[in-house]
């Protein structure tokens, strides 16, 4: 399978991106490790007239700790945030959750910007930062603003991005110390997760985000008011799947996915100590 | 587009399709076709290259994208007569059936080794859990990295 034609543009930085997307507008498509958008591109699922490889943006690309926050380069790949000392030792829950990514040579491409611009509601990594109380920095052409990751998707592979703007850096409060969860169910080893669950404490409060349970990734609201009112892992877990509206599809159906978010919420709970 | 990649230690200036995968590069280019192409879709791992001593799946990575990178193949691994030490491993376990995905193994394996030179049979399996193979033949694919990891490796 081979994508349909485009042309292609790269851009070793953010200003060439910006300058690309600016010449190219609503026309042009991201290229980031490619991890999502190739294998969409060769099933014609998506046709961009133009790819802008970013790929090797090196300015986009890097960890550092921002005084309590822990500031990732949008560009940072999956295997370089997984082995990051500073991703394990202020964000463990991401860190654990870049490394169960696809495979490894999934790992060696895909980044976490790209994973979180994709906004795959089955995704890895936009749930451990959900989870993480993460925010997002955007940048365009109108100058640079911070998104909170429970308000950048906005639906199946959509987000606030406009179309001349790029995610360019990811910031995480950092979690040092703190307990935290995640349990992915896949049918095989490095399929999407069926349903994941991540689950962060921080300063007595636990966050409780779902992957697949819906067209974007989700907290688990009830779950988190009963632990909220001193409800144990088992009774709050039985809350996960409250509000939520999972797909049925070939790999499960909407009521396994219900199921499987009240039991990994318990499994994540009690792995946080909860 | 014109890009110039080194592949095997060799340096080859094409001129390809923007669209070109990198798979297709090695093999309709560059007639290397020890690189298998399986499922097409970054599930199978047949088609694992090394791309700057790491592993990729070169179905899912754009020519384009490796312009000016290395890439090493399954025809790069030997120095000279001399196999390279997964190669061997898989000679002396036996870590083949029908051999389609034997390439993308080798070249997972090498690269698993240059990040963890001395894994337990646990991490041998994690990290091939991007390359299938439908024979089935996992339990010698993991007797035969393990058995490359004790070995020497081949220093120039």
């Amino acid at each position: 399978m081979i994508p349909a034609p485009f042309d292609y543009v790269r851009a070793d930085s953010y200003d060439a991106a910006a300058a690309a997307l600016g010449e190219h507008g609503d026309e042009a498509k991201l290229l980031a490790g490619g991890q999502s958008l190739l294998p969409l591109m060769k099933l014609r699922l998506a046709t961009p007239a133009v790819v802008v490889d970013v790929s090797r943006a090196r300015d986009l690309a890097y960890v550092r700790d921002d005084g309590g926050v822990l500031a990732i380069g949008a560009l940072t790949r999956h295997c370089d945030v997984a082995r990051s000392a500073d991703v394990t030792a202020h964000a463990p829950l991401l860190a654990h959750a870049a490394g169960s990514v696809g495979d490894p040579q999934v790992r060696h491409r895909g980044t976490v910007g790209g994973s979180v611009a994709h906004a795959d509601p089955s995704a890895d990594i936009p749930t451990a930062l959900l989870a993480l109380g993460a925010s997002y920095v955007v940048r365009g052409p109108g100058g640079t603003r911070e998104v909170s990751a429970a308000d950048f998707s906005t639906g199946f592979l959509e987000t606030v991005l406009a179309p001349d703007e790029l995610l360019v850096e990811i910031r995480v409060p950092s979690a040092r110390g703190e307990a935290w969860g995640y349990e992915k169910f896949t049918r095989r080893a490095i399929d999407w997760a069926t349903v994941a669950v991540a689950v962060q404490k921080r300063g007595g409060e636990t966050s409780v985000a779902l992957a697949n349970m819906g067209s974007t990734v989700l907290r688990a609201a009830a779950t988190e008011a009963a632990l909220a009112s001193g409800a144990g892992a088992a009774d709050a877990a039985a809350h996960a799947d409250e509000g939520t509206e999972p797909a049925a599809d070939v790999t499960a159906s909407a009521e396994f996915r219900r199921h499987l978010a009240r039991v990994l919420t318990k499994r994540a709970l009690v792995a946080a100590g909860r | 587009m014109n890009l110039t990649v080194t592949v095997n230690g060799t340096a080859h200036t094409v001129d390809v399709e923007d669209r070109t995968l990198l798979v297709h590069l090695l093999r309709d280019h560059l007639d290397l076709t020890a690189t298998n192409i399986g499922c097409d879709t970054t599930s199978c791992g047949a088609c694992t290259v090394l791309l700057d001593g790491e592993s990729v799946k070169s179905c899912t990575v754009l020519a384009a994208s490796v312009d000016g990178q290395s890439v090493t193949t399954l025809e790069g691994l030997a120095e000279g007569e001399r196999w390279h030490r997964v190669q061997e491993g898989f000679r002396s376990k036996h870590g083949l059936q029908c051999g389609f995905c034997t390439p993308g193994m080798v070249m997972a394996a090498v690269s698993l080794l240059d990040e963890n030179p001395s894994p337990t049979a646990d991490q041998v399996r994690q990290g091939l859990e991007g390359n299938l193979c439908r024979c089935t033949g996992y339990h010698n694919i993991v007797a035969a990295v393990l058995d490359a990891a004790a070995a020497k490796p081949v220093t120039s």
